[in-house]
């Protein structure tokens, strides 16, 4: 029952006539493998195998994209409390944003990027304030944390269930790492709920400004530096390793694991390729662990940036003066004195 | 499959529609304003300065009259402020006065037609009070308004209240301390904060009350400096407010690497803060005071008078009516008159001559 689908007819034989066809530059997948719903390996586990949830649709629109097949998913325990707490802290949060148009779901629509749910005004440091004034903020914080959390588990367990290495989860936790610094961390440090970010699509933007506003320009952060380039590195590297593979898929090197040890002609390719154009070649390994940590330090080095910022550093931009990292310009104005200090 | 995916790429190129469809159109003018390679250019887009050229442009003035002749107060009753005119300069001033505020109203705007000298009208005043505004504003913040000075119409604009002006919104209802808190931020549509969703009334704290702008930290490491997070949300709402209306970037006044730094700022900067001392001082001592006299319809939500904010003046551009200097030739706009002058009676020139002047 596996066949080839909407296979280019001529595939085969162009690639035996050696042309260069465009159908690797293609934003959709060309090549689909149609196949009976697969429920997946059996595992050891008899809950392993029963707490998988449905038979498993298949969408064609989605082969474009992906696989056809849809599930199964496997929720258990984690991962239902986890849509629960986090159905919970997301409702909280869309009411919260409702009341503030007098419940009209028109203007709830139309306002939607501008709404938002604020955390505690700074006069109540840590405490516990009234519901409406960051009270509704701490809840469905809390509420989407241990949502979050829980699914970091769940996807712990279930790479351990399949016998998978936990790099996923890993790399998520990186990305928890930022969140709980932002969230719950830096403004534990700071002695205030006030310093963390809304929630809300501009009130978070605001924030964003505000912080490097309040703490001397975020740009001078050499951590900021650092996660900046993980970020834009990580990009880079996406397009390289994709452009890579998609371009020596004629030579079977979508097949990177096999490759990995028996490295043919694909590989050869490729890396003579990169040695070609930059003299140096990633391996078929190497090149996912570079990406792996790429990601990653993004988010690591991100959150120590933040951490940093107002517990150690008050003002990067003094700070990157001090230490010789933000270059003087001539002065072209004339000397301009703040006129409060004059007085 | 064609068919199929030109229907799929009409989705993303109607949202790619939508989502530009709130952006100006290039090419845009760029001027620079700082040292090369920092960024520092002024962008204006030419579409709109044309657009908007007519609101901009000082009408003439009224030819002069001779300052000869019998003084003001002399002549008509209850001259309290411009008396030390000749009557000639008097109602000159009038006529023009009526000509920036109320040119549909015509006298009868603040006047009692039956007797110009009734102070029954609350417009009356309210237009001493203003003359007296003026005269603070050319005298006393040359810092800000330097020579070019202001007259009625740099707010007015042929309108008896500006049409940039503010009051307090009033608060939002809230269910007790439980339900309903926008912490005054996060709306949709408030052109005092350019539409974003930054705090919308920036004017209460910054420029009525004497909250502290500044934000930023002043020393690399932390030494005490006790402002929060958030209070650079207001500081941000008031700076959007100026940059809207006087239709600069934020490089007009500061260097973007370093906000809070003076001696890398251009001297706007200055001005500007000049400019915010000014605003609040017009608010608390000349336009708040006359809140009790006005009628309930010139009153805000919240029961408070329209306020004067940077649009009042500027509507728009970097300087109000584009640089022009209408009190040059209005003098007596200058400030407030000295020491009393002796009358000199030369010329004797009355109401109809002034009329006929101007027509």
């Amino acid at each position: 029952m596996v066949g080839l689908v909407a296979a280019p007819a001529d595939l085969v034989l162009s690639l035996a006539r050696r042309t260069i066809m465009p159908e690797y530059q293609n934003l959709f997948t060309q090549i689909r493998v149609e196949a009976p719903s697969y429920p997946g390996v059996p595992l050891e586990r008899e809950r392993d195998n029963r707490d998988r949830l449905g038979s498993g649709p298949h969408i064609q629109l989605f082969a474009w994209l992906g696989n056809a097949q849809i599930g199964p998913v496997y929720l258990g325990f984690t991962g239902i409390a986890a849509l629960i707490f986090f159905t919970l802290g997301f409702t909280l949060i869309g009411w919260n944003m409702l009341v503030q148009v007098n419940y009209s779901p028109i203007e709830f629509i139309r306002q939607l990027f501008w709404l938002s749910l604020d955390p505690p005004s700074p006069q109540y440091g840590l405490r516990f304030p009234p519901m409406n004034e960051g009270g509704w903020w701490l809840m469905s914080g809390l509420f989407i944390t241990i949502s979050i959390l829980l699914w970091w588990v769940r996807m712990y367990r279930r790479a351990r269930a399949l016998g998978m290495g936990t790099h996923v989860a890993w790399a998520f936790a990186a990305a928890i790492w930022l969140y709980l610094v932002l969230g719950l961390i830096r403004p534990v440090l700071m002695g205030s709920w006030s310093e963390a970010v809304p929630f809300g699509i501009f009130s978070h933007l605001d924030w964003t400004t505000a912080f490097s506003l309040r703490y001397g320009n975020l740009f001078y952060n050499p951590f900021h530096m650092l996660s900046i380039a993980f970020l834009y590195g990580s990009v880079l590297l996406f397009a390289m390793h994709g452009a890579t593979i998609l371009a020596v898929s004629r030579y079977g090197g979508e097949r990177e694991i096999e490759q990995i040890y028996d490295r043919g002609t694909a590989s050869e390719r490729a890396a003579l390729f990169w040695r070609w154009t930059m003299g140096f070649n990633a391996t078929m390994e190497s090149i996912h662990r570079w990406a792996w940590w790429f990601a990653v330090l993004t988010c690591i080095t991100g959150g120590i940036g933040i951490l940093l910022t107002g517990t150690v550093v008050d003002n990067w931009y003094l700070w990157a003066v001090k230490h010789g990292v933000a270059p003087a310009y001539p002065e072209i104005w004339g000397p301009v004195v703040d006129p409060a200090a004059a007085r | 499959m064609m068919r199929q995916l030109r229907a799929l790429l009409a989705v993303p190129a109607v949202l790619a529609a939508l989502f530009l469809a709130g952006c100006e159109r290039p090419d845009m003018d760029t001027a620079q304003i700082g040292y090369r390679g920092t960024g520092m250019e002024k962008v204006t887009n030419p579409r709109i300065v044309a657009a908007s050229a007519a609101r901009h442009v000082a009408p003439a003035p009224l030819d002069p009259v001779p300052a000869a002749g019998p003084k003001a107060r002399d002549v008509y009753k209850n001259v309290k402020l411009l008396g030390d005119l000749s009557i000639g300069e008097f109602n000159r001033l009038m006529v023009a006065m009526t000509q920036w505020i109320a040119p549909n109203e015509s006298c009868a705007y603040c006047h009692n037609l039956q007797n110009f000298a009734d102070d029954s009208v609350y417009t009356k005043n309210t237009a001493r009070r203003m003359l007296q505004m003026t005269w603070e504003i050319n005298s006393k913040w040359k810092a800000h308004v330097a020579d070019t000075g202001v007259t009625c119409y740099t707010c007015h604009r042929g309108q008896g209240v500006p049409a940039e002006r503010w009051f307090a919104d009033p608060p939002m209802k809230t269910a007790g301390r439980m339900l309903g808190n926008d912490n005054g931020q996060n709306k949709a549509g408030k052109a005092s904060v350019g539409n974003s969703s930054l705090p919308y009334d920036p004017f209460t704290p910054f420029l009525l009350g004497n909250k502290e702008i500044r934000v930023t930290a002043p020393t690399a490491l932390p030494t005490g400096h006790d402002v929060r997070l958030k209070q650079a949300e207001w500081t941000h709402g008031l700076m959007i407010h100026m940059s809207e209306s006087l239709g600069v970037g934020c490089v007009q006044c500061h260097n973007s690497r370093a906000f809070a730094e003076w001696n890398q700022s251009p001297p706007q900067r200055v001005t500007a803060w000049h400019g915010i001392r000014m605003v609040r001082t017009l608010n608390n001592d000349f336009m708040v005071p006359l809140t009790a006299g006005q009628p309930k319809n010139r009153l805000g939500p919240s029961g408070d008078i329209a306020k004067v904010n940077c649009a009042t003046c500027h509507q728009g551009v970097n300087k109000p009516l584009n640089g022009a200097s209408m009190v040059k030739a209005h003098p007596e706009l200058l400030g407030a008159p000295q020491a009393p002058t002796k009358t000199s009676a030369a010329t004797q020139i009355g109401i109809d001559t002034v009329l006929r002047v101007v027509q």
